[in-house]
């Protein structure tokens, strides 16, 4: 295959064939087809990527990507968690043997160990072998590693609640709303919600933010009666007047969020 | 007339070498999916440098609007989310790109590992290729930070933390990283979108130009 103008290359621009020593046989000696990159084979490869796109723009379009509220370093009781390719590092820490009085060991040794053996593979296995069965301890040593890798995220993902995470940690829409403290409806409010739903009505101890929800005045008087999801029926407690206050106080902080 | 176009560069700075050290040569046939299916396995590697482009074109997008400071960070982030056109499809594939680009990047290094391919001559491509591994779990430890939502907070709170831990040069570390050896806040933040957006970026091309060069200049390793 002739190409260019003229320039005399030979081959391609490997390393030429002579330093065999540091340089792989050339494509044309291995048995079998070859084809040329360009544009032969980058079609394939582009043909590959497209699929493997539409698969991931699926991805994308179908899992939202997660925002939780704005941080908070006040916010008491919250359990923190990496992303999911350093939940195995994380778990790692909560052995006895790796963490608390042997936390060197958990930091520094085991990982360096690892990753300092993931770099160094190529001096630590050098024999002539290439076949896994040629090289029982590397292969061995990284099927444990990979075990033991799957084994700690698992363990450390099998044990939180994603989806109650979530819920509890939803992104409260910046809102200027004025919450007008003397208005009748706040005074049934911190009797009977402020315990859950928080002063503010946008947290609290164990309720979901009252700001952004979509009820009429009717069913936020119901829902204080009755309870939805976790929320027990009967923690309103007063009459019905004060029920109409409360309704009418939810509600008219909505609608003005909705406004801005 | 692109021929013409190309002959007046070529006569000028002889393109034609470059264009060959880019594109011209041979597949062989056990690397091709579509001799032996099973060769999809050497697909890996650059399936993970196209998320790598995913990543870096996403990434450039979300700069437009993101504000690297604790008041606006994730007021910027809400907004780019609910009210940017596309915003919350452009922010998707930043997210789950950081999870795929870690995934395809295992599965390439275990293609590698198992085929003994990391053996004389390409030790040296496989120590480049772990340190892209370790760029990329950097860069993924640091953004996860930039949305500055309570679990990026606490995270990165239980990271330094654990980074503080590492004899004599841990609380140096987390001054290096954070800003200040307590508080994880406004410095934080700003060095850590620094780190993410220019020091690992340069890291991570200068080592892909290098793992990519080497294997030009290699090839593939032969069939087992």
């Amino acid at each position: 295959m002739k190409r260019g103008k003229g320039m005399k290359y030979v081959g391609d621009s490997r390393v030429s064939a002579e330093k065999t020593s540091t340089t792989p046989k050339d494509y044309s000696e291995y048995p079998g087809r070859t084809v040329a990159f360009w544009p032969n084979f980058l079609l394939t490869e582009w043909l590959a990527g497209s699929v493997f796109l539409v698969g991931f723009l699926t991805l994308v379009l179908t899992h939202p990507s997660p925002l939780e509220g704005m941080a908070d370093p006040t916010t008491a009781g919250y359990i923190p968690l990496p992303d999911w390719y350093f939940l195995f590092l994380y778990e790692l820490l909560k052995y006895k043997y790796a963490g608390g009085d042997y936390v060197l060991l958990g930091v520094v040794v085991i990982p360096g160990l690892a990753f300092g053996a993931l770099l160094l593979a190529p001096f630590l296995d050098n024999g002539p072998g290439r076949r896994p069965s040629q090289r029982p301890i590397a292969t061995s040593m990284m099927l444990l590693a990979l075990i033991a890798t799957i084994w700690l995220t698992y363990d450390s993902a099998s044990a939180v609640d994603w989806e109650a995470r979530a819920e509890a940690n939803k992104p409260i829409p910046p809102s200027e709303v004025e919450i007008d403290t003397s208005d009748p409806g706040y005074e049934v409010y911190k009797n009977s919600c402020a315990s859950c739903h928080g002063d503010n009505l946008t947290d609290g101890a164990a309720g979901p933010p009252l700001i952004g929800i979509d009820y009429t005045a009717d069913e936020i008087a119901k829902i204080s009666v009755e309870g939805i999801g976790n929320m027990p029926a009967g923690v309103f407690d007063g009459t019905d007047e004060e029920l109409e206050q409360l309704a009418e106080f939810i509600f008219t902080i909505n609608e003005e969020n909705k406004e801005e | 007339m692109l021929q013409k176009m190309y002959d007046w560069i070529d006569e000028r700075i002889d393109i034609t070498p470059i264009w060959r050290d880019i594109a011209d040569h041979e597949v062989p046939e056990h690397v091709n999916p579509a001799h032996h299916f099973s060769a999809f396995v050497y697909c890996f590697g650059g399936l993970t440098f196209f998320v790598v482009v995913i990543q870096i074109l996403s990434g450039m997008f979300l700069t437009m609007y993101y504000v690297p400071d604790i008041e606006n960070a994730w007021k910027s982030v809400y907004y780019l989310q609910t009210q940017v056109a596309h915003g919350q499809i452009v922010r998707g594939m930043h997210h789950w790109g950081a999870s795929v680009v870690i995934v395809m990047l295992l599965l390439h290094t275990l293609r590698v590992f198992f085929q003994g391919a990391y053996k004389k001559p390409r030790e040296l491509n496989w120590m480049v290729g772990v340190l892209l591994f370790f760029v990329m779990l950097g860069l993924g430890f640091t953004g996860y930070l930039l949305p500055w939502d309570n679990k990026a907070y606490f995270a990165t709170e239980v990271g330094l933390n654990i980074a503080g831990q590492v004899p004599l040069i841990g609380d140096w570390l987390i001054t290096l990283l954070g800003g200040h050896p307590e508080i994880i806040g406004a410095q934080t933040l700003t060095r850590f979108f620094a780190i993410h957006v220019f020091f690992l970026p340069a890291a991570l091309f200068a080592l892909l130009a290098v793992h990519f060069i080497l294997i030009r200049r290699q090839g593939i390793s032969g069939p087992l």
